[in-house]
């Protein structure tokens, strides 16, 4: 390592992160898999950097998204970059797929964990090989797994309980892209670093494509939003309110559920 | 009851800053304020923020001063000799990606961000930010130091692609002027160094000529000048 460019000095490190990326969520689907991150780069609660594209392709076959300290993002691609050109270097035909890259990486992170100098990042793999799609993830302690949806962060709490009830192995293009859209706007409600700016990417046995940065619309347009505090004033009124409403619901669960049992005509 | 005012001299030599840096059709610019502060007290009111690392590129420092300086200086010797390796100019990207290397490789020790900005043959103006951590990102423009917290929603409102120079200027001008207005680790003058094909110009706009903002009033000698002119206003109790 060259000791000017860096200081032997640390024995004891765990950093911080600076400035960093949220959710990234990952799904299989029908030809591949979909890949969704925002483009925010956030400095605590500043939503510093707008553009930051963290979904990248790594070699001919895998995808790889980022969420965490965007720095340590940029030297894993750098690590990626070197593992690709000495494979490439081999020139035997073959190339290393998602499943050996998600491999090396948890290695990676796994042993700068047991130096307590981790590269503070989660991290998504996708990518599909000889027909095979593999979807793996590995957290900066070196926790990884492979699924058929993975999310990082945020993500984690409110994607997969969407990914869970709505994800099919057999989702064509549209339908991936669709439900992915819906976590992420999820995500742009409830994750106060999340951008109205994303990116999806898809990968396929034929390819990879990241696609054009957009927005997602947002809906606000809800009675509810517009007047939320109608009905609040005096305790016995929202306790009347409140008193009905469970009821309401009660009744219509309970009909639903003597439907379901019964039939309907 | 006072915390000792001594105790502010010896404090580490910070510059709570204001910086930035603008591309524009033909090159970049880049603003610093003056201030440099140690706790409370300006230990230098009219500090150069905007330092060379080649005929072509500059950086704006702000954070810890002396951790700036020393990785200016590291990485002004090193462009020097990679200068002298191939033969023409460094390219702005590759001093920027100096710049990261030290940043990154010793994050933990180090505390200061810096814009790296200049012009060179390949790609004409370029502005690359490198903050706390050594993220390293490509913007057409880059605000940074403490006076940028209250920048951000300025320069979404004002930035446009494609300015002239001379908008560029005014657009710089005018944001590090805000930031001094507000910021209380900004301060001094406004410098400002333009790089573009044709090589590179310093501005030094001082403190007394900058547009003054909301609640600020005229300067003036003394009072007496004010009571001495036609029709002045009467003193009240």
């Amino acid at each position: 390592m060259d000791t000017l460019l860096s200081s032997e000095g640390d024995s004891q490190r765990t950093q911080y992160p600076y400035v960093t990326g949220t959710s990234v969520i990952g799904i299989k689907y029908k030809d591949g898999i979909l890949m969704a991150a925002d483009m925010g780069g956030s400095y605590g609660s500043t939503i510093r950097y707008k553009s930051v594209e963290r979904l990248k392709q790594v070699g001919k076959h895998s995808l790889i998204g980022a969420s965490g300290e965007i720095s340590d993002f940029q030297e894993i691609l750098k690590y990626l970059d070197e593992l690709i050109l000495h494979d490439n270097m081999w020139d035997d035909g073959n190339s290393l797929g998602p499943k050996e890259v998600h491999n090396y990486l948890t290695r990676v992170m796994y042993n700068r964990r047991n130096k307590f100098d981790p590269l503070w990042n989660s991290l998504i793999i996708g990518g599909v090989k000889n027909g095979h799609k593999y979807l793996g993830s590995v957290s900066m302690i070196g926790v990884h797994f492979e699924d058929d949806h993975v999310a990082t962060g945020f993500g984690n709490h409110l994607a997969r309980p969407i990914l869970r009830e709505e994800w099919r192995e057999d989702l064509t293009f549209e339908e991936g892209v669709k439900l992915l859209e819906k976590c992420m706007r999820n995500l742009l409600y409830r994750d106060r670093s999340a951008v109205n700016k994303l990116q999806i990417a898809k990968i396929t046995e034929e390819g990879l494509t990241v696609s054009q940065p957009y927005s997602l619309k947002t809906f606000w347009n809800f009675a509810a939003f517009q007047n939320p505090t109608v009905g609040a004033e005096g305790s016995w009124i929202l306790c009347l309110m409140m008193f009905c409403c469970t009821k309401t619901c009660a009744f219509v669960d309970a009909s639903f559920s003597f439907i379901a049992r019964h039939g309907s005509a | 009851m006072d915390h000792d005012a001594t105790a502010d001299v010896n404090a580490p030599h910070s510059m709570g800053t204001t910086i930035i840096g603008v591309t524009y059709n033909g090159g970049v610019i880049l603003g610093a304020d003056s201030r440099t502060s140690t706790g409370l007290y300006v230990a230098n009111r009219a500090s150069d923020k905007i330092t060379q690392l080649t005929d072509n590129v500059y950086i704006c420092r702000s954070g810890s001063a002396a951790d700036s300086q020393i990785v200016s200086d590291y990485v002004r010797y090193f462009l020097h000799q990679h200068t002298i390796q191939l033969g023409q100019p460094a390219t702005v990207k590759v001093a920027a990606n100096l710049v990261r290397l030290l940043s990154y490789n010793n994050k933990n020790m180090l505390q200061t961000g810096i814009i790296v900005g200049g012009w060179d043959k390949y790609e004409g103006g370029k502005i690359y930010g490198v903050p706390l951590g050594g993220t390293i990102v490509e913007q057409p423009f880059a605000i940074g130091g403490s006076g940028s917290s209250y920048l951000y929603g300025f320069f979404d409102q004002a930035w446009k692609d494609g300015m002239t120079k001379d908008e560029a200027e005014q657009l710089v001008v005018k944001a590090v002027s805000l930031a001094i207005a507000r910021d209380g680790a900004s301060g001094g003058v406004v410098r400002t160094v333009t790089i573009n094909s044709e090589g590179v110009t310093r501005n030094f706009y001082p403190g007394d000529q900058l547009p003054l903002w909301h609640d600020e009033v005229e300067a003036h000698n003394s009072l007496l000048d004010i009571l001495n002119a036609t029709n002045p206003e009467p003193m009240s109790t």
